[in-house]
């Protein structure tokens, strides 16, 4: 194993901004040679652009990128690959009808012909040194997603790269294919001497491989170690950030037990190998924040999907107001006053159409004259939401034409309007610039103040810590632990997410 | 330099003019060039196509009479585009329309017109609609695509118009594959006096205008517009997505098979193999031209029929081909269709820079 001193790769000050909200601020980042480099923090961190800016998917607004100590330009993946650098993603680029072979021969670069001996070859080579074995001339389609994730890595090995950047490789994996990825991802740092980016919330994972490790919080590198010795506890407080033991102070009520119970699941379980739910119950009352942490994909996620009737529970109820809702759908919660913001928010309302119709989409009934929609009525409600809710737009302006902060208030106007009982927000902030996250936050207060319960799930910990009167600590699809926010400390929290009990 | 597609915040009063014009320069010059090559001048052949059928009473209102089929196609095809089902299949569901016209007309005989004029409308609509039923149901309840199913039921209909013709529906007198003339009674009156123009068009007319005000003002239309732009986010604001698309395609269906029992009804008062000269498909391009607006295809529809008769008159005063205004019609089409996505995306040529 050769690890001389200078960077193979060096990301040096990128900056990039989305209109108002920053993605990257002034992020520098050395990826030495042969070494495993793991990338962490929450979603909507930044790590996904950072990455996308290395691979030439986007580009930076300033800073430079030098490969092997030569400033290079990469504008495209074209120029990525041609500088060694090689991605998997989650979504895998695989022409799914032909064989791992001729994907393989597609993906080299410079090729004339198709030279099928020479990418059997490769699979072969790659099987032998690496123990990574991928079945030549089975149709990839016919393939598990764990060996079509190896045709990826098969593929940037083909087209000889030598940095290699991973997108959590292994949120899609089973215990045992995580194992041996782990395994393949060591053998091509050893052998090959190849760096790799590694992008997971799996501290196990990272304790087993990473030679080093980068986190990132709201754009820029908040801390970069190695990671020898690094525990998940250690690896967790890093991401958790601060010095962790400063307790929150909460001077509004904590004591919240006499409130009636809103919504309460009880006993939720989902089996699945990958993303499940075990036993998991939640009670949240009437002007509560229930808060739910945790590192991304430990069921939070799962956990909205049963919240919203989305996804059906193999056992366990869900309850809302103290009857039990059998057989659960989004619109049997709708009726039932439970309201939800979802995490994708352009997914959640509809782009071109203009915002007073997308306000009253899920309440038509209510501006409806003999079949007819009230435009009177209409214009009167937009109007009020308008200025209530401060949304920087015109009643007439098509919703995809509005920044992401502004999308959010317009959602928001209309998830409140109904005066719902209880309402799940599921990363609210997530890509807002700062304003608007601030205005956000308090707009989820003030609905608490009013009366509603809040479940508020989210990766962002400053979030929960500010919002939330108790906290739900998720870990492998069960509720660990639940604790009021009350003099709950970051390194407490960071022990939770962790596991450590 | 790499093109980038960005949506447009609005538009300025001048552009949708300026885009519209450029769209018809550009026709007139691509198929000028074409007319040319065929040997023709192409000046004369658009005073032909254009003009003259607009110089004479007759020329006029065969005019009409030719965009009367479109202005149901057309109807039927933009309220299922509205609603995001792609409904290729106009022209089955306007053959199928024919078929059950022709049944009601033919057993018609001593019903008083004041109730056969309609009911053969309505037979038309339900066997266009049913025609429309399968494809519907496939892709309501099991996600099978539209586009294919309706486009594939189209010669099937033709089909069954052939069997029928050669067998229970021959010609009793003749012994073509011509079925019998339908009963007086239910044939559609002539609504402007010494002409061939029919009260279809006039149904057909106020169909259009009631999708319009359907869509525009009634609260089922804002739904079936939110489903049609963005089936997840009506799912998420509690809209019954598969109900909506199930409706619309049956209506879509009905409005063609309506447009169908009008061609029998009000023109050929009988059933031939002939019956629809591509009226379905062309219905696709009335609606795609007029940018899903139901007013708009109303006006493509007699754009289209002008040229239709004025192709026609320009083939044989000019020996160029009369498939002429097929060709006009499709690079307009092409033409409006990239005027279209100028109109709502703004065109970034992104720099290849660090």
């Amino acid at each position: 194993m050769t690890r001389s001193t200078t960077p193979s790769i060096c990301l040096k000050s990128i900056q990039k901004a989305y209109g108002a909200t920053v993605a990257l601020n002034g992020v520098t980042l050395e990826l030495k040679p042969g070494e495993v480099h793991a990338l962490l923090g929450e979603n909507g961190a930044g790590k996904t652009t950072l990455m996308k800016t290395l691979f030439g998917l986007t580009q930076p607004d300033s800073g430079s990128i030098e490969v092997n100590g030569i400033a290079t330009v990469i504008a495209s993946p074209r120029d990525a690959r041609a500088a060694g650098i090689g991605m998997v993603t989650q979504h895998f680029s695989l022409v799914k009808t032909m064989t791992v072979a001729e994907n393989l021969a597609l993906a080299e670069a410079g090729l004339v012909r198709v030279n099928l001996a020479e990418a059997r070859r490769t699979v072969e080579g790659a099987a032998a040194r690496y123990g990574l074995e991928a079945p030549a001339d089975a149709v990839v389609a016919e393939l598990p997603v764990a060996l079509q994730q190896r045709v990826e890595i098969l593929k940037a090995l083909a087209a000889g790269c030598k940095y290699l950047i991973l997108d959590e490789p292994t949120a899609v994996l089973g215990p045992k294919d995580v194992d041996s990825l782990l395994g393949v991802i060591a053998r091509l740092r050893d052998q090959e001497s190849m760096s790799i980016v590694l992008i997971s919330h799996k501290m196990k994972e990272i304790e087993r491989v990473a030679n080093r490790v980068s986190v990132l919080r709201r754009g820029s590198v908040v801390a970069s170690t190695a990671a020898e010795g690094m525990t998940p506890k250690q690896l967790v407080a890093l991401m958790v950030g601060g010095d962790g033991t400063e307790p929150v102070v909460r001077t509004i009520a904590v004591a919240k037990e006499r409130a009636a119970v809103v919504l309460a699941l009880r006993g939720i379980s989902i089996k699945r190998v990958i993303g499940g739910l075990d036993d998991v119950s939640l009670e949240v009352r009437e002007g509560e924040i229930l808060g739910v942490a945790g590192v991304s994909g430990n069921g939070q996620s799962e956990l909205v999907g049963v919240l919203s009737g989305i996804l059906r529970a193999d056992s366990g109820n869900l309850e809302v107001a103290g009857s039990v809702l059998g057989d659960v759908t989004p619109s049997m919660l709708y009726r039932a006053g439970v309201g939800m913001l979802g995490e994708d928010r352009h997914a959640s309302a509809v782009q071109h159409l203009p915002v007073v119709e997308n306000l009253v989409l899920d309440q038509l009934q209510t501006v409806t004259r003999l079949g007819h929609l009230d435009r009177g009525a209409m214009a009167q409600r937009c109007e009020t939401a308008i200025r209530e809710f401060e949304i920087k737009a015109t009643p007439d302006q098509h919703l995809g034409t509005l920044s992401g902060g502004n999308m959010q208030k317009v959602l928001l106007a209309r998830l409140f309007s109904r005066s719902p009982k209880a309402v799940i927000v599921s990363q609210p902030t997530r890509g807002l610039d700062v304003v608007s996250t601030r205005y956000v936050r308090s707009l989820i207060a003030a609905a608490r103040d009013k009366g509603t319960a809040v479940v508020l799930v989210s990766e962002d910990l400053d979030e929960v810590l500010e919002l939330a009167d108790r906290v739900a600590v998720m870990y492998r699809g069960r509720v660990v632990g639940i604790v009021h926010a009350h003099g709950l400390t970051r390194e407490r929290l960071g022990e939770m997410m962790a596991g450590v009990s | 330099m790499k093109p980038r597609f960005v949506l447009r915040a609005g538009n300025p009063w001048w552009r949708g003019p300026l885009l519209v014009s450029l769209a018809a320069v550009t026709t007139f010059v691509i198929t000028a060039a074409l007319i040319r090559w065929s040997g023709g001048n192409p000046i004369a052949a658009f005073r032909y196509m254009f003009i003259n059928p607009l110089q004479s009473k007759f020329g006029f209102t065969e005019s009409i009479l030719s965009a009367t089929p479109l202005v149901f196609t057309g109807a039927s095809v933009a309220i299922a585009f509205r609603a995001g089902y792609w409904n290729i299949g106009a022209e089955g569901q306007l053959l199928a329309g024919t078929v059950g016209a022709t049944w009601f007309g033919l057993h018609a005989e001593g019903l008083p017109p004041a109730i056969a004029a309609p009911g053969i409308l309505l037979a038309g609509a339900t066997f266009g609609a049913a025609w429309a039923t399968v494809p519907a149901l496939l892709r309501a309840r099991l996600g099978i695509d539209e586009v294919v199913t309706t486009l594939l039921l189209n010669p099937v209909a033709l089909l069954v118009i052939t069997g029928l013709l050669n067998g229970p529906w021959r010609n009793s007198e003749t012994g073509f594959p011509d079925s019998d003339v339908i009963a007086e009674s239910a044939m559609m009156p002539v609504v402007w006096p010494d002409t061939r123009v029919h009260l279809g068009l006039v149904v057909g007319v106020f169909v259009t205008l009631g999708c319009w005000w359907f869509i525009g003002q009634m609260t089922g239309g804002l739904r079936l517009r939110a489903v049609g732009l963005s089936p997840g986010a009506a799912r998420i604001a509690g809209l019954h997505v598969e109900r909506t698309l199930l409706t619309t395609a049956l209506v879509s269906g009905g409005i063609a098979g309506m447009g169908g029992a009008s061609e029998i009804a009000g023109v050929a008062h009988q059933l031939t193999i002939g019956i629809s000269s591509g009226f379905g498909y062309t219905g696709v391009i009335v609606a795609t031209l007029a940018a899903l607006s139901f007013i708009g295809s109303l006006v493509v529809a007699l754009i289209l029929g002008i040229i239709n008769v004025g192709s026609f008159s320009a083939s044989r005063a000019l020996s160029i081909p009369s498939t002429m205004g097929e060709v006009v019609r499709s690079v307009l089409l092409i033409t409006v269709v990239a005027a279209l996505v100028i109109q709502k995306y703004k065109i970034v040529w992104k720099r290849r820079e660090a």
